[in-house]
C-alpha cells in the first residue's frame, strides 16, 4: 500500500483490492444495494458456473436465460431512449401518467419518505476508508499508444478518470477519449454474454467448443487458422499470439486498425530500410512545421505533445519567447487552428509542399507550388534553417510513405533527429502493413483456406475497405467456417460470427501495454467484470494446452522479466502504484536517413477543379470504436460544433460553387439546430448520401468524409446515426482519392449544432495579438475596455457583509492556450454526473454541458447571416477557441433575480446553485450575460439503467427534472480540502495550499490553460495571471460590471512578419 | 377627456349614454330578465360548448406539462421563457380595463362608464384568472412553487424579496383581490333585485345568500356608497402598481430591450389600451346578442375609442424612447438590439406589431370610424393582437441574441405553447358565458339613477 | 312578500365568515406543525432491526467508545457501519450461541451483510460530513442524543435544515473540549458561552457567512 497522498485528500493506493476471481468487489453501501442488483445476479450466476457441477450449472444457467430481468436487458431495442421524452403515449398510458403526477403533486409537500436499508460490509477490505475514494494507476490501450490514467473508485465504484502525472504519455492530461472512457465501461448496450449463434453460452462451454476447434486444427497444424487483431503494444498478449502461432505452425496473424495508415510505417522503411517508431520532443522545437499532422489530438501520444507544446507558450510577461507552428492541411484540425501560420492545401498538394521544402533546404529534388503555397514554404524554409537543432517537422498520419520519409530526411538535415525528435524499435508488437495484411487474409477466405478466424477486437465487417478484396466482407466471412469475434459489443461483425465473446473494458481486466515511447505499463481492474466478459487473452488461451491461465498469471510471469533484480513483490506494488515500470522507454536507434527527395518520381499533376475526397478519423467518435458512447457523441466536434452527426466538410468556396444551401431552423437556431443540404457522394466504389456542412479554413475542392458514423448495430446510442464514409473507402485510396462526383440534392438534413454564429460583433469576448504587437503593447487586451469602478453597483457589496475573508476562488483561462481540445468538457460531464440529453434535445438548444467551448473566427466582418460576402474573408481565418464555464460574477445577475433564493453567493464568492431550492422561474438563465446557466427542461437523467448508477459520482447531486444547474468550479473538491484542511493540526487547520484544490477541467487540460486558485493568496498561480498583476487578463464583457471571477488571458500568436499580410 | 357633469347645458349636443323613454321599472326588466326570464338560447350553448371544449384543452395541456416537464415546450437556453410568460403579461394587461373604468373613471364621476363597468369588471377578473394560471404553471417544479411565499419554512429560509417575481406574487395577488370585492360590492343592490324578482326557490336562495341580506335602506345605501367609494380608491393605485410591477420583471433585468426605465409608464398606459380593446371587442358582440344598444350606446363605444386613441399614443412614445434612449446611450448592445428589431430575424414580428399597436389605431382620429362599430370591433381585435405581439417581441425576442455571440438562439413554439395559450382564451370565454346568464351584464342600480338623470332631462 | 330566509341566517352569514378565516389560519398552522412532526422527521421513533443490538449496553455499560465500531468518524464523510467482523472478534467468544445474535453469526457464515434498518437520514443533496464536526469539537451526544441510555437507538433531534442552522448560526453554544467529544453524558457548563467563543477562536470556527454558505452543506 503507498503512503503517497493525492490530491483532495485521495488515498492512491497501490493494490487493487480486485480481481477478476471476485465475484463481487463492488459496495455494499446503502444506495447502490438495489442500484447493483443485475450486476449481482450476473456476478453470482457466474460464481455459480464456476463453483457448479455440470448440472446445477445447466439450471443456474437456464434461470439466467429465463430470468425476465436478463431477457430484458439481454434483447431489449432501445434500453434507454436518449429521446424518450417525445414519445407518444397512448390515452391510457397518458391517464395514468396523470394520475400519477397528479398524487405526485400532491405528495410532493407531505409524503413520507420509505425506510432505507444500510448494508455494512461483511469483511471490510483492508486500507479502505468508508466514504473516501481511491485512486489507482492503470493505463488505457489506445492504437500504438497507452495513456496513463489514474482511476477514482468509491468503495468499488470506478466513476472517474484522471491523467496520471507519472506517466510519460499523459503527465497527467488526458483527452477527451480517455475522460469518456469510463463510460464504455458501464455503457449497458455492452455485450453480457458468450454467445453462438445468438444464443447464450457460457464461458465454460465456449472452452469445450475451443479445446474442439483447436485440435480439429492442430491435426493440420493449424493450416486454416487465422487471427486478426488491431495494432498491438500488449507484450503479454502479444507473447500470447506468438504461443498460439507456435502451437498451431501454419496459422497466421493479420492486423487492421482502420483509423491508422501504414504512411507512417512505410515511411520509416523507406528512409531508414526498416520500421522505426518516432518520437518526438516537441518541447525542444522553437519552430515546427506539421505537414497535415494533428499531433495534439489524434496519434501516439497526442496528449503528452500538446503538453510540450505549449510548455513553450507560458507569456508570463511580455518579455517571453513562444514557439512557432506553422500547419499545412487540407481540413483545420484542432492543431491547425492553434498554429500561428496556417495554410489550407489539398492532401495531395501536401507532399508537393514537402518536397518543395526540402529542395529549399537543398536536399535535391523540386516541386512547383501556387504563389501562396511558394511565398509560406519560403518563409518555412527560412526560419527552420535558423532553427537548426531546434526545429521540428511533423508528417501526418494519414500521410503517404513519401511525405513521412521527407519529414524524416528534412529533420536529419536540420539535425533535429536525436535533438527534437529520435528514433525507436517499434512499440506495435509486430509492425505491418495492415492494408496488406488484410488484404492477405481477405484473399485467403476469397480462396477458402480459412475455417477458423478468431477476430479479437475490432470490427471488420464495418470498417474493412469496400473495394476489391472486401466487396461484402460478410459474404467473405460466411465462407469461414467459425469466426469467433471477441469485443465490447455486439455489433456488425459479430452478426457473422458462430461465437461472439464479450471483451473486458479495461478497467476490468488485467494486462499491460506500451507507451509511446515504449513505457512499460501494468493495466490494473479496477472492478470484476460487469457481465461475462473475457479479455483477448483468455479467449487465445482457450484454444491452447493451457486454456485455464488467466491474463493475471501471465502477467506475473511477463512482468518479472521487466521488473528485473530486487525485490519482485515490491517492484511489483510499485509498478502497480505508478502504473508502469520506471526506466523501460525504448532507447534510441542510432538510424540515418538513406534516401534522397531528389529520387522520388515526379509528382504526378492533379487537376485543381476536380474533387479531392479525405478521410479522418471523427474528432469525438474516432474511428466508431465510441459510437455508441453518448458523451462523445453529443460533444460538440472541435472545428464544426456538430454533435451526433458527420458531415460531408467543404469550404466556403466549394459550397458557393456546388450551390450548397444552409437555414437556421427556427427551433434553437444558432445555438442548436441548422439544416444543411444533403449531398451525394460518387466514388469509384460507391455512393453514399451525406450532410454537407461549411468549414471555413478548409482547403478548396477538398471534401472531408470524417469515418466512424452510420454504425449499423452500435448499441442504442450509435446506430444509424450520420452516414458511413467508410461505405465509399477503397484499399487503394485508404485517406484520399479523386474522381468522384458531388451532387447537390434538394433535401435537407438537420444538424445539430450547437454554435453556429462565429462572429464576436465586435464585442469584449475574445481579445488577440501578435507577439509583435503583445511586446509593444503589452494592455492590448484591455483596449475599448469600459469596466466600470468598483462599488459602481447597486448589488450589497459583500466584502463588507465579511464575504471573502479566508478564500476567493479564481479561475483564469489563457486563450493563448486553448486549441478546442475537448478535454475539460467531457472530464466535467464525468465529474459533475451532467447527463446525456440526445440530438433532438441538443437540436432544441438544450445540451447539459457546464463547460461549453465558444469557437470564433476572425473573420473581419461583423455580420449575422453567413453570406457571400464573408467568403473570402472566411478563406483561411484565425480561429479563436473560448472555453465558457460559469464566471462566478461578484456582483451576479443571476443571484438578484432568483425569487426563491436558490442560487446564492458563498462567502468565498461561488454562486453556489442549490438544485432542492430551486422551483426552475429560469429567471437566473435568462439574466445571465454568459447563458453559462443549463436546465433541465425534462427529465434527462437516467433513473432506471442499473449500471449508469454505478457510475454517478456520489460527490454530487443528481439533477431531476426541472431544475437549473451550471459549473460549480467543483465545489465539491473544494469542500473536500478544505475539510481535511480545516481538520490538520489537531483541528486547528491550516490554510489551502495553492494546487491542491484542482477542478476536473483544470486537471484534464493538456495545455494547462486552465488555472484554478484561491486570489486572496497573491502568490498563488491564479493571482498572478488576473486583472492588475497581468496585462493580458481582461473580464469577459467587463463593461457589465457583473465581475467574473473567471478571468481570459489574450491569445497571443507568434506570427512571423514575413507572412503577416500586409 | 371629462366632459363635465352630464346634466350641464351643453349635453344635449353629446350621444346619449342612455336612450330615451325608460323608466326604473323597464330598465330592471329589461336587464334582469336576461338572467333570470329569457330563456337559454342556442347560441349561448353553442358558444358555451365551444369555449368549455377549448378550456378542457387547457385543462389537457396542463396535465401533459406537469407529467413531461416545461421542456414540451419551445423554451431553451438562452430563451428560458416563451408563451408562458408573455401570454401572463399580456392578461395581465387586458385586466386593467375593468378596474380603471370602475374605479378611475367612477372617481371621476364619469356617468357613461355605468352601463359598462360592470361587465369590464368581470373580464378583469376573468382575465387576471387567465393571468394566475402561468406563473404557477411555467416554473419547472410547479409542486415546489410554494416556496415563492413567505411562510415559517423547516429549512429555515425565505423568499429571496430582492426579486421581481416575489413582487409580482404580491402585486397580482393584491390585485385580484381588490378588484373581485370591487366587483362584487356593485354587485350586492342588484343581486337583491335578482333575488325579490326570481321566480323559482333555487335562484332566490342562491341569489339571497349572494346579497348578503340587502334590503335598499337608507342605510345600506350610506355603507353601500362609503364602502364603495373606498375600494374605488383603493383599487385605483392598484391599476398602476400591478403592471408596474409586472414590467419589472424584465426592468430589472440586464437583457437588452428589459433593462429600460420606460417600462413601468409604457406597460400600465399598455395595459389600459389592450384593456379597452378588450372591452370593445366584448362589449360590442354583448349589445348585439342581448338588445342592449340602449344602455351601451355609441358614445359609450366612441368615449372608448378615445382613451384607446390616448394610450395607444403612449405606447407608441414607448416604442419610440426606446429606440431613442438606445441610440442616444450608445450601448453597443441596445443599439445591436435596435438593428434587430428592424432587420434581425424577427423583424416581421415587430412590424407587425407597430402596424397593430400605432398605425392602425391612428383611423381613431377619425369620427367616422369612432362611430362605425364594425370598424370598432375589427381594431379591437387588432390591437389585441398587437399588444401580444409587443409581449412577445419584448419577453422572446430580447432573449434569442443578447450578449455572448456563441450563445444566441432561436425560438419556435410547440403545439403545446399554442394549445395552452388558446386554452386560456377557452378558460376566459366560459367564463364570461356563465357571467351573462347568471348576473346582470349591467350594473340595474346604476342605471335606475342614469334614467333619474335623464328623466330630469326630459323635463 | 314572503321571507326567503329565517332571521337567524343573519347570525350564520356572519359566523361562517369569521369561521372560514380562523379556519384557514387553523389549517395553515396544522400543516407547518406537521411538517414539524416526529410523523415526517422520524424524531424519537425507533425501528425494528434485524438484530435488537442495544447502544444501552454496549456504549452505557460496557463502555465500549464510538470509534471501535465506527471507525471512518474521524476522517471520513460518514461514520461508517461496522462489518459483521467487527462484531464477530467479541461475539466469537461472547454469547456465542446466544440466539438473538444467530443473524450476526449467519451473515457472518454465509457472507451476506445484515440489512440493518436506517435511523439517522438527510436527503441525498445533503452533504453532511462527520470528521469535520467531530474534529471541531462537535460531541456525538449533540445531534445523536444520550446514545448511551438507548436500548433501541433513535434519532434524538428533527434533523431538520432549520435545526442544523441553528448550530451553524451559533456554533459556540455546542463547542466542547476535543477530549470530550465522544463522552455520552457530557453536559455544558454555566459559561458555555465564553468557553465556545474561546474553542470557536482557538480552533478558527469559521465566521457564520461561511457556515451558511449554501455550498457548505448542498453540491
Amino acid at each position: 500500500m503507498s503512503d503517497h497522498e493525492h490530491k483532495y485528500g485521495i488515498v492512491r493506493s497501490g493494490f487493487a483490492s480486485t480481481n477478476p476471481e471476485d465475484p463481487d468487489n463492488h459496495p455494499p453501501t446503502a444506495e447502490e444495494r438495489e442500484l447493483r442488483e443485475y450486476p449481482l445476479d450476473i456476478a453470482a450466476a457466474n460464481a455459480k458456473a464456476k463453483s457448479g457441477t455440470g448440472k446445477q450449472y445447466w439450471r443456474s444457467i437456464e434461470e439466467l436465460a429465463g430470468d425476465p430481468h436478463f431477457e430484458d436487458l439481454l434483447h431489449r431495442e432501445f434500453p434507454r431512449a436518449a429521446s424518450e421524452w417525445d414519445e407518444s403515449v397512448d390515452r391510457r398510458g397518458f391517464l395514468k401518467l396523470l394520475g400519477a403526477s397528479m398524487a405526485l403533486a400532491g405528495m410532493a409537500g407531505c409524503g413520507r419518505p420509505p425506510e432505507q436499508h444500510i448494508v455494512p460490509y461483511v469483511k471490510q477490505p483492508d486500507g479502505l476508508i468508508l466514504g473516501k475514494p481511491q485512486q489507482y494507476a492503470t493505463v488505457m490501450p489506445f492504437g500504438a499508444d497507452a495513456v496513463g490514467v489514474l482511476v477514482e473508485s468509491h468503495e468499488g465504484r470506478p466513476t472517474k478518470i484522471e491523467g496520471n502525472p507519472d506517466h510519460p504519455s499523459s503527465l497527467g492530461a488526458t483527452d477527451a477519449f480517455a475522460q469518456a472512457a469510463i463510460l464504455d465501461l458501464y455503457d449497458p448496450d455492452r455485450a453480457k454474454t458468450p454467445t453462438e449463434a445468438g444464443d447464450i453460452r457460457t464461458w465454460a462451454m465456449f472452452q469445450q467448443a475451443a479445446q474442439d476447434l483447436a485440435t480439429a486444427q492442430k491435426s493440420v497444424n493449424g493450416a486454416g487458422m487465422r487471427i486478426l487483431t488491431g495494432t498491438i503494444t500488449s507484450p503479454v498478449l502479444a507473447a500470447q499470439i506468438e504461443y498460439v502461432l507456435k502451437f498451431f505452425p501454419q496459422a497466421k496473424w493479420h492486423q487492421w486498425e482502420p483509423a491508422i495508415s501504414d504512411g507512417a510505417r512505410e515511411g520509416a522503411k523507406l528512409a531508414f530500410g526498416r520500421y522505426v517508431n518516432t518520437v518526438c520532443r516537441v518541447e525542444k522545437a522553437n519552430v515546427i512545421l506539421s505537414l497535415d499532422a494533428d499531433f495534439m489530438a489524434n496519434g501516439p501520444g497526442h496528449t503528452r505533445y500538446m503538453k510540450d507544446f505549449y510548455k513553450r507558450r507560458n507569456l508570463t510577461g511580455p518579455n517571453d519567447e513562444m514557439n512557432r507552428l506553422y500547419a499545412v492541411e487540407p481540413t483545420p484540425s484542432v492543431t491547425g487552428s492553434a498554429a500561428d501560420h496556417r495554410l489550407p492545401l489539398r492532401a495531395s498538394e501536401i507532399e508537393l509542399f514537402a518536397r518543395a521544402i526540402a529542395a529549399k533546404l537543398d536536399l535535391g529534388g523540386s516541386a512547383t507550388l501556387s504563389k501562396d503555397a511558394e511565398r509560406f514554404a519560403d518563409a518555412v524554409a527560412k526560419d527552420l534553417q535558423k532553427n537548426r537543432g531546434a526545429s521540428l517537422v511533423v508528417a501526418g498520419e494519414q500521410q503517404s510513405a513519401e511525405v513521412h520519409a521527407l519529414a524524416h530526411v528534412i529533420n536529419a538535415a536540420l539535425g533535429n533527429a536525436g535533438a527534437t525528435v529520435y528514433y525507436t524499435e517499434p512499440v506495435e508488437a509486430n509492425p505491418v502493413n495492415h492494408a496488406e495484411s488484410l488484404h492477405e487474409l481477405a484473399a485467403d477466405i476469397h480462396k477458402s483456406k480459412v475455417d477458423l478466424l478468431l477476430i479479437l477486437g475490432g470490427n471488420p465487417v464495418y470498417d474493412a475497405p469496400r473495394d476489391w478484396a472486401f466487396s461484402e466482407f460478410e459474404q467473405k466471412l460466411k465462407k469461414v467456417h467459425t469466426v469467433v469475434h471477441v469485443s465490447s459489443h455486439y455489433n456488425e461483425t459479430s452478426e457473422f460470427s458462430r461465437w461472439h465473446i464479450p471483451e473486458t473494458h479495461f478497467l476490468e481486466t488485467w494486462g499491460d501495454a506500451r507507451a509511446f515511447d515504449g513505457t512499460y505499463s501494468v493495466i490494473q481492474p479496477l472492478i470484476a467484470p460487469l457481465y461475462q466478459a473475457r479479455s483477448a487473452f483468455e479467449v487465445l488461451a482457450a484454444f491452447t494446452d493451457k486454456p485455464g491461465v488467466t491474463s493475471y498469471d501471465a502477467l506475473r510471469e511477463h512482468v518479472k522479466t521487466v521488473l528485473g533484480a530486487g525485490d519482485a513483490e515490491k517492484n511489483w506494488r510499485k509498478s502497480l502504484n505508478d502504473g508502469l515500470v520506471a526506466g523501460t522507454a525504448l532507447a534510441p536507434l542510432p538510424v540515418s536517413a538513406k534516401f534522397s527527395p531528389a529520387s522520388l518520381p515526379p509528382a504526378k499533376a492533379h487537376n485543381a477543379d476536380e474533387f479531392e475526397f479525405i478521410f479522418r478519423p471523427d474528432p469525438t467518435i474516432y474511428d466508431g470504436r465510441f459510437a455508441n458512447n453518448g458523451w462523445l457523441q453529443e460533444l460538440a466536434k472541435p472545428i464544426t460544433k456538430i454533435t451526433w452527426d458527420n458531415a460531408a466538410l467543404v469550404s466556403p468556396v466549394t459550397a458557393q460553387k456546388l450551390g450548397i444551401g444552409r437555414t437556421i431552423a427556427s427551433r434553437g437556431g444558432e445555438h442548436g439546430q441548422v439544416r444543411s443540404s444533403v449531398v451525394d457522394i460518387e466514388l469509384s466504389n460507391g455512393k453514399v448520401s451525406a450532410a454537407a456542412w461549411v468549414v471555413p479554413g478548409q482547403a478548396d475542392g477538398v471534401v472531408v468524409l470524417p469515418l466512424g458514423y452510420g454504425r449499423k448495430n452500435a448499441g442504442e446510442t450509435g446506430t444509424n446515426k450520420g452516414f458511413n464514409a467508410y461505405a465509399v473507402r477503397g484499399s487503394n485510396a485508404l485517406w484520399a482519392t479523386t474522381g468522384g462526383k458531388v451532387t447537390v440534392t434538394n433535401d435537407e438534413y438537420p444538424i445539430a449544432c450547437t454554435q453556429f454564429h462565429h462572429n464576436v460583433e465586435g464585442r469584449k469576448i475574445v481579445s488577440s495579438a501578435s507577439l509583435e504587437e503583445y511586446k509593444k503593447n503589452p494592455n492590448f487586451a484591455h483596449e475599448k475596455d469600459e469596466t466600470p469602478p468598483n462599488g459602481l453597483t447597486l448589488y450589497q457589496n459583500f466584502e463588507e457583509l465579511g464575504y471573502y475573508k479566508h478564500y476567493k476562488w479564481a479561475m483564469a483561462i489563457d486563450l493563448t492556450k486553448c486549441n478546442g481540445c475537448n478535454a475539460c468538457v467531457v472530464a466535467c460531464q464525468s465529474e459533475n454526473n451532467i447527463p446525456v440529453v440526445g440530438k433532438d434535445q441538443v437540436m432544441r438548444g438544450r445540451e447539459m454541458h457546464w463547460i461549453r467551448i465558444d469557437r470564433y473566427y476572425e473573420s473581419g466582418l461583423e455580420t449575422e447571416k453567413d453570406d457571400d460576402s464573408e467568403i473570402p474573408a472566411l478563406a483561411n481565418p484565425p480561429t479563436y477557441f473560448q472555453p465558457v464555464p460559469c464566471q462566478q460574477c461578484e456582483n451576479a445577475p443571476c443571484e438578484q433575480v432568483c425569487p426563491v433564493g436558490a442560487t446564492t453567493h458563498s462567502a468565498e464568492g461561488l454562486n453556489d446553485m442549490v438544485y432542492n431550492r430551486c422551483i426552475g422561474t429560469r429567471y437566473c438563465s435568462n439574466n445571465c450575460p454568459y447563458k453559462v446557466r443549463r436546465f433541465n427542461f425534462l427529465r434527462f437523467q437516467d433513473w432506471e439503467t442499473p449500471s449508469l448508477k454505478l457510475m454517478r459520482n456520489p460527490e454530487v447531486t443528481v439533477r431531476s427534472r426541472g431544475v437549473m444547474e451550471k459549473c460549480t468550479y467543483c465545489v465539491q473538491r473544494i469542500n473536500n480540502v478544505r475539510i481535511e484542511s480545516e481538520k490538520d493540526n489537531g483541528g486547528v487547520g491550516r490554510e489551502i495550499r495553492d494546487g491542491e484544490i484542482v477542478t476536473a477541467c483544470e486537471q484534464a487540460c493538456p495545455s494547462e490553460a486552465i488555472v484554478f486558485g484561491n486570489a486572496n493568496d497573491p502568490n498563488s498561480r491564479v493571482s498572478k495571471l488576473r486583472e492588475k498583476v497581468n496585462p493580458r487578463a481582461y473580464n469577459m464583457l467587463g463593461e457589465l460590471n457583473a465581475r467574473p471571477r473567471t478571468t481570459y488571458l489574450g491569445a497571443v500568436r507568434n506570427l512571423n512578419s514575413d507572412l503577416e499580410k500586409a | 377627456m371629462s366632459e363635465g357633469p352630464v346634466n350641464s347645458p351643453e349635453i344635449r349636443r353629446l350621444p346619449r349614454v342612455l336612450e330615451p323613454g325608460y323608466n326604473y321599472a323597464s330598465v330592471t326588466d329589461k336587464i334582469a330578465s336576461i338572467v333570470l326570464t329569457r330563456p337559454v338560447s342556442l347560441g349561448w350553448l353553442a358558444g358555451f360548448t365551444l369555449s368549455f371544449t377549448i378550456l378542457m384543452v387547457l385543462l389537457g395541456s396542463i396535465a401533459w406539462l406537469i407529467i413531461k416537464g416545461v421542456g414540451i415546450w419551445g423554451i431553451n437556453i438562452p430563451i428560458g421563457w416563451g408563451f408562458a410568460i408573455v401570454n401572463f403579461v399580456w392578461w395581465i394587461g387586458i385586466g386593467h380595463a375593468g378596474t380603471l373604468i370602475s374605479a378611475i373613471l367612477f372617481l371621476l364621476n364619469q356617468q357613461w362608464r355605468t352601463s359598462i363597468n360592470r361587465f369590464a369588471e368581470a373580464m378583469t377578473l376573468f382575465a387576471v384568472a387567465c393571468a394566475a394560471v402561468f406563473p404557477g404553471i411555467h416554473v419547472g417544479r410547479p409542486w415546489m412553487a410554494f416556496y415563492m411565499f413567505p411562510y415559517p419554512s423547516t429549512m429555515g429560509v425565505w423568499p429571496q424579496f430582492r426579486s421581481p417575481l416575489i413582487w409580482d406574487v404580491f402585486a397580482v395577488s393584491t390585485y385580484g383581490t381588490v378588484s373581485a370585492l370591487f366587483w362584487f360590492v356593485g354587485l350586492i343592490p342588484d343581486l337583491a333585485t335578482l333575488r325579490d324578482r326570481a321566480t323559482n326557490k333555487a335562484a332566490q336562495i342562491i341569489y339571497g345568500m349572494l346579497a348578503m341580506g340587502w334590503r335598499g335602506s337608507a342605510r345600506h345605501w350610506h355603507r353601500y356608497q362609503s364602502a364603495y367609494l373606498l375600494l374605488a380608491g383603493l383599487a385605483t393605485p392598484l391599476v398602476l402598481s400591478v403592471h408596474t410591477v409586472v414590467s419589472f420583471d424584465f426592468a430589472v433585468g440586464i437583457v437588452p430591450g428589459w433593462h429600460t426605465t420606460i417600462f413601468p409608464p409604457y406597460f400600465v398606459a399598455g395595459a389600459i389600451y389592450s384593456g379597452f380593446a378588450m372591452v370593445l371587442t366584448i362589449a360590442i358582440p354583448l349589445r348585439k346578442a342581448y338588445g342592449l344598444e340602449d344602455f351601451i350606446t355609441m358614445r359609450h363605444l366612441e368615449n372608448m375609442a378615445k382613451v384607446m386613441l390616448a394610450t395607444g399614443l403612449i405606447v407608441a412614445y414607448g416604442y419610440f424612447m426606446e429606440f431613442f434612449l438606445a441610440l442616444y446611450s450608445g450601448n453597443k448592445f441596445d443599439v445591436f438590439l435596435v438593428q434587430q428589431r428592424l432587420h434581425g430575424p424577427y423583424s416581421g414580428y415587430y412590424f407587425a406589431l407597430i402596424l397593430c399597436n400605432i398605425l392602425t389605431p391612428q383611423l381613431l382620429w377619425f369620427q367616422k370610424v369612432r362611430t362605425n362599430v364594425a370598424a370598432l370591433f375589427v381594431m379591437s381585435l387588432v390591437i389585441n393582437l398587437g399588444m401580444w405581439l409587443e409581449r412577445f417581441v419584448i419577453v422572446v425576442i430580447s432573449l434569442t441574441r443578447d450578449f455572448v455571440p456563441g450563445a444566441w438562439g432561436r425560438y419556435q413554439p410547440t403545439f403545446w405553447d399554442y394549445s395552452t395559450f388558446i386554452g386560456t382564451m377557452g378558460l376566459f370565454v366560459s367564463l364570461l358565458f356563465l357571467f351573462v346568464r347568471g348576473l346582470p351584464a349591467i350594473s340595474i342600480a346604476e342605471m335606475r339613477e342614469l334614467v333619474a338623470h335623464t328623466s330630469e332631462e326630459h323635463e | 312578500m314572503a321571507q326567503i330566509f329565517h332571521r337567524s341566517t343573519n347570525f350564520i352569514a356572519r359566523f361562517s365568515l369569521f369561521s372560514a378565516i380562523f379556519l384557514a389560519g387553523l389549517a395553515l398552522t396544522g400543516i407547518l406543525a406537521l411538517a414539524r412532526s416526529p410523523y415526517f422527521t422520524r424524531q424519537n421513533i425507533s425501528r425494528e432491526q434485524p438484530v435488537q443490538f442495544s447502544h444501552k449496553h454496549h456504549v452505557g455499560d460496557d463502555g465500549i467508545d464510538c470509534r471501535f465500531c465506527h471507525t471512518s468518524v474521524e476522517n471520513s464523510a460518514t461514520a461508517g457501519i461496522p462489518p459483521t467482523k467487527t462484531c464477530m472478534n467479541c461475539h466469537s467468544v461472547l454469547f456465542n450461541n446466544a440466539g438473538y445474535l444467530e443473524p450476526v453469526r449467519e451473515s457472518f457464515r454465509t457472507d451476506q451483510s445484515i440489512q440493518w434498518v436506517k435511523v439517522h437520514r438527510l436527503g441525498d443533496f445533503a452533504y453532511f460530513n462527520h470528521s469535520i464536526h467531530v474534529s471541531k469539537g462537535v460531541g456525538c451526544s449533540t445531534c445523536h442524543g444520550a446514545v448511551n441510555q438507548m436500548p433501541l437507538i433513535f434519532q434524538a433531534n428533527t434533523l431538520l435544515m432549520q435545526w442544523c442552522l441553528d448550530c451553524h448560526r451559533n456554533p459556540e453554544a455546542v463547542l466542547r473540549p476535543l477530549d470530550q467529544v465522544y463522552n455520552m453524558d457530557w453536559k455544558a457548563p454555566d459559561d458555555q458561552a465564553k468557553i465556545g467563543h474561546d474553542f470557536a477562536v482557538e480552533r478558527k470556527i469559521r465566521s457564520t457567512v461561511e457556515l451558511t454558505s449554501c455550498s457548505t452543506c448542498h453540491r
